[in-house]
């Protein structure tokens, strides 16, 4: 009985309409922020934060804004590293045009031009529908990606063709550039996190999150009680795009520092974010985080296994990583299509009667 | 033709008949002027003609049953007054005025509602979900205004929330509010599909087939759920309906198609003694 | 003639000939989801899979051969032998119809009756795997692969056309001999679905599976038989792909286009896959040489799918579909 919901009684709607209905969710959740915010920081080091966290944090937000369009809206998009290198080359600009500007901004900028070029993909998305919509998205994918190839604009005419993140500050603590300090980028995303979970939260609960999934469920019907799928479909894309934007953006500027557009932001990662979301669990916000973990942390995992305990070469450690992605999602599929969400769900349910089995 | 239903929707009807004081006509209710009028409607698809040339209203606070054969174009009517199809031909005339072509959501958000033949509710969505979304075209709050779940959007959805617990009591489906939708039986999804529709304070509810694939039981308690809809909200229903005795019973005048024709419209004692409609249904072995 | 449109002519078919390879690719697609309504994401890297087997086995190379040697300590490098190309063919073949019978069972028949989508989902995790799977078992090095079939230019055609125009056409004796087992392939699926037994069985199958069921025709046995034919054209198309850009993992992206092949001309449509890949593989050669210099290049990344877009746009249905009326 260490789970209960008993005598938590509701008397409000507001009440039965929040984010952690039971009191020990609540609670809980609330621990583990204050642990991330307050605790964390003190204690990580450079080797944790690019390995894991940073991973984690970013890619997080990148299955957030993927989740809300697939699993929310239900339109299938491949094209989430195309549109991550949207986000990557509007702050690379933003931030090379205006380094007087705080970084902060730039994200936020970043996630909106993001947001329109999203909404322009996500227009044919009144015609096409289905398996059709996602084989259209790759258009989005390699058109992106050879655009930021090919016009020199968008990376300064550089030599090389790449694009690197200059050094910026934020309350006089380094975020980008070489020589930054392993806490602040780990707030920072994390700020960009918490936040986005919340804003996902909130439209997911009330009416746009509701004509977002009758879209999803039966866009016919959803029609019919009078939902404009016109507006439904492309808020989604606008707001998937926004938070995938921030995650492109966070991605080169603060983690990687250094990007070539066809490696960082090839196709393998737009399917990198979908497994994510399918092995988290499609429409659950939980499911992103839980998603984006599994994937950080898997590889991780595998290399310390197979590469640091079995003496593996890493190629081959690659190739087997390959595998296991490939089988899990199979398997995911075929025994929990609602991924890690649904089976944390059951685990609640179960501890709810725990120790009796009904 | 007479099926058990009768009985249920003629002791619906004068229970709360009885009870109602308002002005009412002579056949006891009160019916205002014309809602929505079709004229000379005629629907194509192809080559084949699914509507010909119809033309019938639907007058205000009444309850309008269209029936006919398999095949007949009824769920199509349907379809085209819910702007689901554009006829080729006739006009659309709704209160008073002549409605444009429009999109089934627009024509929704003039405040036509409906169920369908197939249940189509949003399966992946609770039972207070899927009737919240009843609630969508009175739900105005913009979308930045949700993302910070500012004080207008929590208290638009807390009265919008009130409103569907309502429909909810009305309807009876309190104890599985939160379960979602594709777990419930066949009649239960039904009344949820009801609801639904109920939520968006329609005023004209389309109902295709309410009562196909239930047993007495279920059917008597949707004829009750119809008639109480139609007079404690003086919500205007047209309906599609197979089972005779039900449709005899509930409504006050009956549309009658056969291959895309009408061949009888009227009250129910007029069309039953219409010569087409007897040909129609027993001269005629395609039923 | 002027050059500018000779040398156009020239690449429009050069684009036919590439075009006949993704149509090839786009059929393997088209077969599966007659027969069973999935979208085979991992038609391409069976391609891939296909190719890295074939040059394994004639290059007589042990499978697994890295992976062993690292856990046993082991030397092992080939069997030391090399096997004819046409029965390194069969031996694949093989190989793949095990692969169907695999899929069948171990991933299919569990989810039989799920959305459209989530099969999809499912094919981009068998995309993987597979991927994965290659190579661990052959290596992940560039291969040539060389079954004997005849490669570079195509004397006649140069000396024909110079001696016409005064300029000869460069078309690959490669390309000639994909289009020439590409119209045999067809030909031999046309036949095998209208004449045999399991032809029948097959289209049954592919309009309606329950009604097939209530028949007495075995799901299951369908199911592995268009997998292996998906198999077996995934073979092909690798020996061409393989023989003309060598056995490499872009060999899978390739394959890719054979998606806006299938948009362009309709998932369920054989003849559609073909026109689609022929529109593809001349629209893209054509960009590539008039508009392609002004933008810098590269333009075969995306035009296929950015045209599928923009035709799906005004004809959702693809060029060989039906209209689509939506009933309620």
């Amino acid at each position: 009985m260490l789970y209960r919901e008993a005598g938590d009684f509701k008397t409000s709607y507001e009440a039965d309409g929040q984010t952690f209905p039971i009191r020990l969710d609540r609670r809980g959740y609330y621990a583990i922020l204050v642990m991330a915010l307050a605790v964390v920081p003190f204690v990580l080091n450079d080797y944790w934060v690019n390995a894991v966290f940073l991973p984690f944090l970013i890619y997080a937000i990148a299955a957030l804004g993927l989740n809300i369009l697939t699993g929310y809206c239900g339109q299938v998009s491949l094209g989430t590293g195309g549109f991550m290198a949207v986000g990557a080359y509007s702050v690379y600009k933003l931030m090379t045009a205006f380094p007087e500007i705080s970084i902060a901004i730039h994200v936020v900028l970043a996630g909106l031009i993001t947001a329109l070029v999203g909404v322009l993909f996500g227009l044919p998305s009144l015609r096409i529908k289905g398996f059709y919509l996602a084989v259209a998205t790759l258009a989005a994918q390699f058109f992106l990606v050879w655009l930021f190839n090919r016009v020199p604009w968008f990376y300064n005419y550089s030599a090389s063709g790449q694009i690197s993140a200059p050094e910026r500050t934020l309350l006089g603590y380094r975020i980008t550039g070489p020589e930054t300090q392993a806490w602040a980028v780990y707030l920072f995303c994390l700020v960009f996190l918490v936040a986005s979970a919340w804003i996902a939260r909130n439209l997911t609960r009330g009416s746009v999150g509701r004509k977002w999934m009758a879209i999803r469920d039966m866009d016919i019907a959803a029609e019919i009680i009078g939902v404009n799928p016109l507006t439904a479909k492309l808020s989604a894309f606008a707001v998937s795009s926004f938070f995938v934007g921030i995650s492109g953006a966070l991605f080169f500027a603060v983690y990687l520092g250094a990007v070539e557009v066809g490696e960082a932001f090839g196709i393998n990662k737009s399917f990198l974010v979908l497994f994510m979301i399918i092995i988290g669990g499609l429409g659950s916000i939980f499911g992103s985080f839980a998603g984006a973990a599994f994937m950080v942390l898997m590889p991780v995992f595998l290399k310390n296994v197979l590469v640091g305990g079995l003496g593996w070469p890493t190629d081959l450690a690659a190739h087997l990583e390959f595998m296991i992605v490939g089988a899990l999602i199979i398997l995911f599929l075929v025994l929990e299509p609602h991924g890690l969400a649904q089976l944390w769900r059951m685990t609640k349910e179960k501890l709810r009667l725990w120790p009796f089995p009904h | 033709m007479t099926g058990p239903g009768m009985s249920a929707g003629a002791r619906g009807r004068s229970d709360v008949r009885d009870s109602l004081d308002h002005e009412v006509t002579a056949d006891g209710r009160k019916i205002g002027g014309v809602l929505m009028d079709m004229r000379s409607i005629t629907l194509r698809f192809g080559g084949v003609e699914a509507i010909k040339n119809i033309s019938f209203d639907i007058r205000e606070g009444e309850i309008r049953a269209i029936i006919g054969p398999n095949g007949a174009g009824k769920s199509s009517m349907l379809n085209v007054i819910s702007g689901f199809y554009v006829p080729q031909e006739g006009e659309v005339w709704f209160r008073g005025s002549r409605r444009p072509p429009m999109k089934p959501y627009q024509v929704a958000r003039q405040g036509i509602a409906r169920t369908f033949q197939n249940i189509a509710l949003f399966e992946g969505m609770s039972v207070l979900d899927n009737v919240m979304t009843g609630r969508l075209t009175q739900m105005k709050t913009g979308m930045a205004a949700q993302a910070l779940w500012w004080g207008k959007a929590q208290r638009e959805e807390v009265e919008n929330r009130a409103r569907v617990e309502q429909i909810i009591d009305f309807l009876e489906i309190q104890h599985i509010r939160k379960t979602p939708v594709g777990r419930l039986p066949y009649g239960l999804k039904k009344r949820v599909e009801l609801a639904r529709a109920l939520a968006a304070d329609p005023m004209l509810l389309l109902l295709d087939e309410p009562m196909a694939g239930m047993n007495v039981e279920e059917k008597e308690d949707m004829s009750r759920f119809i008639l109480d809809v139609n007079d404690e909200f003086g919500t205007t229903i047209a309906l599609i309906e197979h089972d005779m005795g039900v449709v005899m019973d509930l409504s006050d005048r009956v549309v009658v198609m056969d291959y895309g024709r009408k061949i009888g419209d009227g009250t129910p004692a007029e069309v039953r003694s219409n010569q087409d409609v007897i040909d129609a249904y027993l001269g005629v072995s395609h039923d | 003639m002027p050059d500018q449109l000779l040398f156009a002519i020239e690449v429009t078919l050069n684009g036919l000939m590439a075009g006949v390879l993704y149509a090839l690719v786009a059929l393997g697609f088209v077969l599966i989801f007659k027969a069973s309504g999935i979208f085979n994401y991992a038609q391409g890297v069976m391609a891939l899979f296909a190719a890295l087997t074939l040059v394994g086995i004639m290059e007589g190379q042990v499978p697994f051969e890295h992976l062993i040697n690292v856990t046993f300590g082991t030397e092992i490098h080939g069997f030391g032998w090399e096997v004819p190309a046409l029965l390194a063919i069969l031996l694949t073949m093989v190989v793949m119809v095990l692969f169907a019978w695999a899929v069948n069972w171990i991933v299919l028949r569990h989810l039989v009756n799920q959305e459209p989508i989530i099969l999809f989902m499912a094919t981009i995790g068998l995309a993987y795997f597979l991927e994965g799977l290659g190579d661990m078992m052959w290596g992940s090095d560039i291969k040539t692969l060389d079954v004997g079939l005849p490669q570079g230019i195509n004397t006649w055609i140069d000396e024909t056309t110079f001696n016409a125009f005064g300029y000869g056409f460069f078309i690959d004796n490669l390309d000639l001999v994909a289009t020439l087992i590409a119209i045999l392939l067809v030909a031999a699926l046309v036949a095998f679905s209208q004449y045999t037994k399991q032809g029948r069985a097959l289209r049954a199958v592919a309009d309606d599976h329950q009604a097939a069921l209530s028949v007495g025709i075995s799901l299951n046995f369908i199911w592995v038989l268009t997998w292996s034919i998906a198999g077996f054209v995934a073979l092909v198309a690798g020996i061409m792909w393989g023989a003309k850009s060598g056995v490499q993992f872009s060999l899978s992206l390739i394959a890719l286009k054979a998606l806006p092949v299938l948009m362009l001309g309709g998932f369920t449509s054989i003849p559609g896959a073909i026109v689609g890949g022929l529109i593809i593989g001349v629209g893209e050669k054509l960009f590539e040489f008039l508009i392609g210099p002004l933008v810098g290049g590269a333009t075969e990344n995306w035009f296929a799918y950015v045209l599928a877009l923009i035709f799906l746009v005004f004809r959702p249905q693809g060029l060989f579909g039906e209209k689509i009326i939506e009933r309620v």
